[in-house]
């Protein structure tokens, strides 16, 4: 087995997930059969292959152009309300589950 | 007896004077009503944006003035997709109560040019699925066949327009979600070029595989939606400053002399025989209009399904971290601290598949497995890519099957999250690379399950994809 409990453990912390014991085996299970699955990505040889983000490098791109110009169709003029208005604050509030009117209220950040 | 409408019949009524939208309105909902409860389509319906809507609609026809080109059209939009003031989802727990304060562009534009939005459409939560089975409300069942699935993660945007209950829906699709259970239900379903249709408002599940895309009943519906919802968004950096073709003007063109590609490695192991049969009668049928099949390969689409569960997951992992209970959303009561809160927030409010999916791409960016995971995936990617750029150097489109098999039944494939992933190795392919894909429907099996063939092109040509799939929709007839 790939993955471990303590993997598991380690996973959930990052990605601040609770999960169940239960919960727990079933994820051990799931992960290593599908990461056994992806194991077959070592078959091909990438060595000279440039990795891709993302499609949209391929087209808008300016590449006559030097370093950060050449993604020019995707910005804009760095000012105030360029694109649009900012929501306003109490349309911004309206889904909080706790809120003092101004802040969004949490349990407190530190631990005794 | 129950009408069978298309965008242009809609329209045509209402200018006319043979209906009104707001009749109309009330015709769809009174459908909904009747048919709804058995499918499970719908999550919200939004009323009185209809209504309101409906009643500009009349105002312009009762004056006399030019409609717009969706005019009166109702259309319903899947809930992982924002509107102002109308419940939205995504199909989880953890958003069962958010009230966005914002309209995604999609919605906005088809709204623009005079649509109807009935309401919001059941989906797998956070479009994580391919059978609608995700849900964190209720499954859908697909018109068709009501023991069965109707695809995912867009199940209630493909099921309403099958079921007559809208008349073209939004969907998205990031793996498949398109084009699946289009050809599960029977319907039309396109996933667009990636950035030709604005992802803002889309609520993001992997930021590079997100597409919108139509549902209708029609390749040119389908074409009209597409022509609506396309374009530049400046509020998504990822939209394509590529100007927009009139889908529907070039769709009548004849496509004698088109190159059909076929490739061998989608009609290998695993596909349903009468799956096979029937796309491969719709591909005589294209070579009958004229077209020039030509056997290509693309020789890495075995290695597309791994890289993509590493892909997508890994940009899930990163797109969920927001979902903590902080702005909106459910909160976990009852808890010591911050971290608690995080923790039991998430826990409680996302459901398997999504926290497998979390804690898949987390695992994948962690460090020490970045290099040999998620980099690797991305060359990988750029491999999958190339195979398309080589075909589409001998070929216009390429045809193959949209999935292995019809609709299987709800509860076959729930307990094997891989055997579910496997289903949409003929559409991450698409995804991955960028490019356009279609699933028109081609044939029946003996059961009367739906086929859908897919057809994909070449990046922003969706204007040579429509042609085919409505030349060969109109050559079945």
């Amino acid at each position: 087995m790939k993955v471990t409990e303590k993997d598991v453990a380690y996973v959930a912390d990052l990605a601040n997930l609770e999960l169940s014991a239960d919960e727990r085996v079933r994820m051990l299970n799931d992960l290593n059969s599908i990461l056994d699955y992806i194991e077959r990505l070592n078959e091909l040889d990438t060595d000279k292959v440039a990795p891709m983000a993302q499609v949209s490098d391929r087209y808008g791109k300016d590449e006559s152009r030097p370093g950060s110009e050449r993604f020019a169709y995707a910005t804009r003029e760095d000012v105030r309300y360029g694109l649009r208005e900012s929501l306003p604050h109490d349309v911004a509030l309206k889904n909080a589950p706790e809120t003092d009117g101004t802040f969004f209220v949490v349990p407190k950040v530190i631990e005794r | 007896m129950t009408t069978a409408f298309t965008i242009e019949s809609v329209r045509s009524a209402i200018a006319d004077r043979t209906l009104t939208a707001s009749a109309l309105a009330e015709e769809f909902y009174t459908r909904i009503k009747q048919n709804d409860p058995e499918i499970g389509a719908f999550l919200t319906l939004s009323k009185e944006r209809a209504a309101a809507k409906a009643a500009e609609i009349d105002k312009l026809a009762e004056a006399g003035n030019a409609l717009p080109p969706l005019a009166g059209v109702p259309i319903a939009i899947k809930d992982v997709m924002v509107t102002r003031d109308v419940r939205t989802t995504a199909g989880s727990k953890i958003l069962e109560n958010f009230v966005p304060p914002y309209d995604s562009t999609a919605v906005a534009r088809m709204e623009a040019a005079g649509a109807m939005v009935l309401g919001k459409l059941n989906c797998d939560e956070f479009a994580m699925g391919s059978s609608t089975e995700n849900s964190a409300y209720h499954p859908v069942h697909n018109p068709r066949d009501k023991s069965r699935v109707p695809g995912g993660s867009s199940g209630g945007s493909a099921a309403a327009v099958a079921a007559g209950m809208a008349v073209a829906t939004l969907g998205s699709d990031t793996g498949g979600s398109i084009r699946q259970p289009a050809s599960f239900c029977g319907v039309v379903g396109l996933k667009p070029t990636y950035g030709r249709v604005s992802r803002y408002g889309l609520i993001a599940f992997a930021s590079s595989l997100d597409h919108v895309g139509p549902f209708a009943n029609t390749v040119k519906d389908a074409a009209l939606v597409l022509r609506t919802i396309a374009g530049r968004d400046p509020m998504d950096s990822t939209s394509a400053p590529v100007p927009v073709p009139n889908y529907v003007s070039e769709l009548e063109t004849p496509v004698e002399g088109l190159r059909v590609g076929v490739a061998k490695e989608y009609f290998g192991e695993g596909l349903d025989p009468e799956v096979r049969t029937a796309v491969e009668a719709a591909i005589q049928k294209l070579a009958e209009l004229g077209c020039e099949i030509v056997p290509v390969s693309l020789p890495h689409t075995e290695y597309a399904i791994p890289t993509y569960y590493i892909v997508a997951t890994a940009e899930a992992s990163s797109n969920l971290a927001r979902y903590d209970g902080v702005r909106y959303g459910f909160r976990a009561r009852n808890v010591r601290t911050l971290s608690d809160m995080y923790r039991l927030t998430r826990d409680g409010g996302f459901g398997m598949e999504v926290k497998r999916r979390i804690m898949l791409g987390t695992y994948v960016l962690s460090a020490g497995y970045y290099d040999a995971y998620y980099l690797k995936a991305q060359r990988v990617r750029t491999l999958l890519t190339r195979d398309f750029d080589e075909a589409f150097k001998k070929v216009d489109v390429i045809a193959a099957p949209t999935c292995p098999t019809p609709a299987f039944r709800l509860g076959e494939k729930v307990n094997d999250p891989l055997a579910m992933y496997l289903a949409d190795i003929y559409t991450v392919t698409a995804n991955l690379a960028g490019i356009p894909g279609i699933s028109v429907p081609c044939g029946e099996n003996r059961e009367k399950l739906p086929i859908g063939l897919q057809l994909f092109g070449r990046h922003f040509d969706e204007a040579t994809v429509l042609r085919v799939a409505h030349a060969y929709e109109h050559a079945r007839r």
